[in-house]
């Protein structure tokens, strides 16, 4: 996410009229969608708002549902699910390299748990770890192969909220470094703002708002333009923020347009609820500002 | 021990809230109280088989027990040496230890094979798994009278039977484990693209250890009992014979012999098993040390 990715970049996931249903209740309703190459793409939703489909449709593990519609996706998908799924029976070399057919599997597994900082317990089992040092493995697990595309199903959830900072921020290094796509499915509207480079809110089955996030890079929460989006994807998600204040207002007036640009960037077929504020693109205008406030490195 | 353990334990708190002499008038109404049994006694589990053995042999020196009824331990001894000087023991104990491994091993191949048959499809589980649930129905014991008339007498009918006992456990065991593999491993497979043969190498195989090794100390158990219950019927040697001829001469003692060589089999054989759970299983094991 450190640079924004080329309007030019070729379409990673192209998602066209999906249509996903559950007992007869649709729970995707025709959804658009474009992920283009290298692009994080955060996708925020209420419970039951058809996230996870969207997901396990992309990572075609949506064997016996009902559908229809258009869906390309490439074939080197990796999924980084809400448990960090290691078999407890493999240790964890054995489980970053799982299924991975190359002659230098094993060199690629030390080396990408040295990255997830986990060099030396390749021989460790996955009981002897911590909550984030199993998700850690399974970030690894996910990077090792390299893929085009990388879906996240609430990956950090499960963690406490000291580990998440860490982890957003390792996500962050990794995804700038590999470059693949990114669908990052989580419900925590901070999370979202703090590591992707687009925001889609789903509602119903469908996209109800699409917004780019160009806030500099070390994003931290009550910062410029922050409070902004932060509250516009709440009121897409219906949360009601009528009680006033708690955001630093002032500040955020101040800098209205400078972490939020609506545009169609890599959208569908914009959305009216994308668009609503056409007339801000304004780049970062203040990273001094921001950066003053770092605490995750990037 | 345990008795004290716990009064110890509550002399401090105690004193530190006034008065060590209350303390010890009454240290088991302090606060605190241990609801669970406590520390287990060091060689605890030596104590009741010692007892019963001390009052065996007790019973035997003061001649309050019959010796045709149960003859003294020191007897028992003796008879287990004359035996095993005449070679007699070790030729029933190897012609019984062949039989029960025959057996074991056909019967854990066919449970084995059978539970992966009907734990990895559908088709299999349709129709393999309703067979066997009525054979579970029928104690294997009870087939002895069909399996004479279809094998005689002779080695195959014996080692029949114990596979026969052996199949179930295994096959129930290693079926339910394979059926509590979780989805969600199965969804990891898909999503890292194992093959199908990749996929049951690692994920399902290692997954249904757990249940396969429980199904065989069940196994085991079983494998002794039917050889036991074979070699009564119709044999000509193993231990279940000698224990039978002797039972015809009324010598006790020998009866006994057989009996402590059941259950050393019994004990060696399970303490196998346990062994090699530890080992394979020891991916689980790691925290409870």
């Amino acid at each position: 996410m450190a640079s924004h990715p080329g309007r030019l970049s070729p379409a990673a996931v192209r998602i066209d009229g999906l249509v996903r249903s559950f007992a007869g209740r649709r729970v995707l309703d025709g959804l658009e969608l474009t992920v283009r190459d290298g692009e994080f793409v955060a996708l925020l939703g209420r419970s039951g708002s058809g996230k996870s489909t969207l997901l396990r449709a992309l990572a075609r593990l949506d064997h016996d549902v009902d559908g229809e519609g258009g869906l390309t996706a490439p074939e080197d998908v990796s999924v980084v699910f809400q448990d960090a799924r290691l078999l407890p029976w493999k240790r964890l070399l054995d489980n970053v390299v799982l299924g991975l057919r190359a002659p230098d599997a094993e060199e690629r597994g030390r080396a990408a748990l040295a990255e997830v900082g986990l060099a030396g317990r390749e021989r460790a089992w996955p009981v002897e770890l911590s909550g984030g040092e199993q998700q850690r493995v399974s970030l690894a697990r996910s990077l090792v192969r390299e893929p085009r595309l990388l879906l996240a199903d609430e990956p950090f959830g499960a963690l406490d909220a000291l580990t998440r900072i860490r982890m957003h921020a390792l996500l962050r290094t990794l995804c700038a470094r590999h470059r693949p796509a990114v669908l990052l499915v989580t419900h925590d509207v901070d999370e979202a703002i703090a590591l992707a480079d687009r925001v889609v809110v789903l509602d119903r089955g469908r996209i109800a708002a699409d917004l780019p996030v160009r806030l500099p890079a070390p994003r931290r929460a009550g910062g410029p333009g922050h409070a902004r989006l932060r509250d516009r994807l709440l009121a897409h998600l219906g949360v009601d923020l009528d009680e006033p204040g708690i955001e630093a207002d002032a500040d955020a007036d101040a800098d209205a347009d400078t972490g939020v640009g609506a545009d169609d960037t890599g959208a569908g077929p914009g959305r009216e609820s994308g668009r609503e504020s056409g007339h801000g693109s304004g780049a970062a205008s203040t990273p001094a500002h921001d950066r003053a406030a770092e605490e995750i490195p990037a | 021990m345990s008795v004290d353990a716990p009064v110890r334990r509550t002399v401090p708190s105690a004193s530190r809230a006034g008065g060590g002499n209350a303390a010890k008038a009454r240290p088991r109404r302090a606060a605190g109280r241990r609801l669970g049994p406590g520390r287990p006694v060091p060689y605890g589990w030596v104590l009741g088989p010692a007892l019963l053995f001390a009052l065996w042999a007790a019973g035997a020196a003061a001649g309050l027990i019959d010796p045709r009824a149960l003859p003294a331990p020191w007897t028992v001894a003796a008879t287990a040496g004359d035996l095993i000087a005449e070679g007699r023991l070790q030729d029933h104990l190897l012609t019984s230890a062949r039989r029960a491994v025959l057996g074991l091993l056909s019967g854990v191949a066919g449970g084995l094979l059978f539970a992966l048959v009907s734990g990895l499809s559908r088709v299999g589980e349709a129709l393999v798994d309703g067979p066997v649930q009525i054979k579970r129905a029928i104690p294997s014991l009870a087939l002895i009278p069909l399996l004479i008339l279809w094998f005689g007498i002779g080695e195959t009918m014996k080692v029949v039977t114990i596979a026969l006992g052996v199949f179930v456990p295994v096959y129930i065991h290693t079926h339910n484990g394979l059926r509590a593999i979780d989805n969600r491993y199965v969804e990891l497979a898909e999503t890292v693209r194992l093959g199908r043969a990749a996929f049951v190498r690692q994920v399902v195989l290692p997954g249904a250890l757990p249940g396969f090794l429980l199904g065989m100390r069940f196994a085991v158990t079983s494998a002794w009992l039917a050889l036991a219950v074979v070699e009564q019927v119709n044999a000509t040697s193993g231990i279940g014979y000698m224990m039978e001829l002797a039972r015809t001469y009324g010598q006790t003692d020998v009866i006994l012999v057989g009996l402590v060589v059941y259950g050393l089999l019994g004990l060696v054989s399970d303490g196998l098993v346990r062994l090699v759970e530890r080992r394979a299983l020891s991916w689980r094991r790691t925290l409870a040390g």
